[in-house]
């Protein structure tokens, strides 16, 4: 699927949710459940600092795909992570690098992406589309 | 006609009134503001003096010859003095304003260490100390070729005396601590500390930007050397700021930034500096700001600093007991003199999810380091939850944390 396919399918599925509970209790869900990323990769060289939260991203490429797999310390960081790499894992380094996340504020999420939270998803963002730049770059 | 009668004392409730963002909501709920250790929130009386000096009062002070700027002077001279009375300073000519506690500090670690610190020098801070009262200290000492030493806590979050005592020598030129931590409200012995300090000649710099706010300060009582707050956090405008300090030292002191104003004389070949308090205070001040802080001081005067502290601490003591009825969270500062600050990390959860989930409540609390990442490392954790307390707050925003958290939790694990 398309990158703004995914985001599409996301925000109906958050159409469902009748209050703020019900969503960040499925984000929370989405956050425990997940193994994100192999401990291996969950060192120095892959973390992203936020003042609040630590996020580590984990890139690789596949078949002219980019796969991330990422974690982080606090669990509605490591939900808002989930959703992020359902729709960018998987995606080819031009979509990566060009594509316009509209679903995080249609979600009601923006304020998890807003650099005063300073929990690493802004850095974690940024650094996902650099990834999608340099692979590009590649012949 | 002078009023003998004394006015009758307000209700807390009509005291909140006078801080009308107390009144919006956060997120759909009533808020529950628990951050003011970050910034308190400003009274009527400090927005309309603001709003009324620009609209009917503003011009440059110290340099018209006109009317309305000798009114401006007046009113800018008036917060100075209110400030001199609040910390009981000797004098006025003291009393410099600044932008906040984080320059005042600057101020003195560039200005005191480039006369009277020495290569071989030491610096003694506290392991409790804001970011804004490490990081100066750590760039004269760069720059001086002196050493910083960080004197130890124990778990409860208070200074181990003997061991800070035992860091004192000859090569210690100055002691910079909080007079109460932002980060666990621990209220340190300043005075104490101060006496013990000059015993060997050593001048103490005090943090005062978590004291101010909530108790009475005399800084000829303290002996302090130096003294420091911000007005936002005492319910004055963002931007300005106190610097006490005793007149021998700001004397001997070299300026810190030239301008106008700090000069008597200018030429090309020699500029002779102004007297205190101007020769500190270089380029137009933030005038609404300090005339804000004074109204700032006025207001807090109103209400009294004896109720205030007492309302703080009977709050604080009901914060501290619904909290730790609950299963696995955990305070952070458990000192026997603590003002106003409570701090907390629960088990197993991340302090920035108990805060998104807060925030959703319209409960307004910090999570994070609060700028004292090394105190956070010395406790081996990432941050905590921390609420802050002042006198506009009541029993319901305590009810509505304690119950607020209860329902992260339940979310949460
Ligand atoms: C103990 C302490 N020192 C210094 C500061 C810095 O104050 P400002 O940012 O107003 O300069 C703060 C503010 O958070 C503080 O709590």
């Amino acid at each position: 699927m398309e990158i703004n396919q995914i985001q599409d399918e996301i925000i109906d599925e958050f159409g469902f949710f009748g209050d703020w509970m019900e969503k960040y209790e499925y984000i929370i869900d989405l956050g425990k459940s997940l193994p994100l990323i192999e401990e291996q990769y969950k060192d120095e060289s892959h973390l992203i600092k936020g003042c609040q939260s630590q996020v580590w991203l984990h890139a690789a490429e596949m078949d002219g795909k980019v796969q991330f797999t990422a974690d982080s310390d606090a669990v509605i960081t490591k939900g808002i992570i989930a959703l992020l790499i359902r729709v960018l894992s998987g995606q080819k380094p031009k979509d990566i690098s060009h594509a316009d996340l509209y679903f995080i504020e249609k979600i009601g999420l923006k304020e998890h992406l807003s650099p005063t939270r300073s929990n690493g998803l802004v850095s974690m963002v940024k650094q996902m589309k650099m990834y999608g730049l340099a692979l590009q770059a590649k012949p | 006609m002078e009023s003998t009668a004394t006015p009758a004392i307000r209700t807390l409730e009509e005291i909140r009134k006078d801080f009308p963002l107390l009144e919006r909501e956060m997120n759909g709920q009533p808020l529950a503001f628990l951050d003011s250790a970050a910034s308190s929130q400003k009274p009527n009386a400090v927005i309309q003096k603001i709003a009324r000096y620009y609209e009917q009062e503003h011009a440059n002070v110290h340099r018209g010859v006109y009317q309305i700027s000798q009114e401006a002077t007046t009113a800018f001279e008036e917060a100075r003095e209110l400030a001199r009375e609040l910390i009981n300073a000797p004098s006025a000519e003291e009393v410099i304003f600044v932008r906040g506690t984080t320059e005042g500090i600057n101020l003195v670690a560039s200005s005191y260490s480039r006369k009277f610190i020495q290569q071989g020098d030491a610096v003694l801070i506290t392991a409790m100390e804001h970011h804004s009262n490490i990081v100066p200290w750590q760039m004269a000492c760069e720059a001086q070729g002196a050493e910083l030493r960080v004197a130890p806590i124990n778990d409860a979050g208070e200074l181990l005396l003997e061991e800070l005592y035992a860091m004192l020598d000859d090569k210690v030129k100055m002691v910079a601590l909080t007079h109460v931590s932002n980060s666990m409200g621990t209220i340190n012995p300043v005075k104490s500390i101060i006496s013990r300090a000059h015993t060997l000649g050593i001048p103490v710099l005090v943090d005062g930007a978590q004291a101010i706010p909530h108790m009475k300060v005399d800084v000829q009582e303290l002996d302090a050397d130096f003294y420091t707050f911000s007005g936002h956090k005492m319910f004055g405008p963002t931007g300005v700021g106190i610097l006490y300090g005793k007149r021998e030292w700001l004397d001997a002191m070299p300026p810190y930034h030239g301008g106008g104003e700090m000069i008597k004389t200018v030429t090309f070949e020699k500029t002779t500096y102004n007297e205190l308090p101007h020769k500190f205070e270089a380029g137009t001040p933030d005038i609404a700001g300090v005339i804000g802080l004074g109204e700032a001081i006025r207001y807090m005067n109103s209400i009294g600093h004896g109720r205030i502290q007492e309302h703080e601490h009977n709050l604080l003591a009901y914060a501290t007991e619904a909290l730790s009825q609950i299963e696995g969270l955990r305070i952070i500062g458990t000192a026997q003199d603590k003002a106003s600050v409570v701090s907390f990390i629960v088990d197993g959860v991340h302090p920035y999810d108990l805060g998104a989930l807060l925030d959703k409540q319209g409960i307004a609390v910090r999570t994070g380091h609060h700028c004292t990442q090394p105190l956070m490392d010395r406790f081996g954790i990432p941050g905590t939850v921390r609420a802050s307390l002042a006198f506009y707050n009541n029993q319901t925003d305590i009810d509505r944390l304690v119950a607020g958290v209860k329902r992260a939790l339940n979310m949460l694990r």
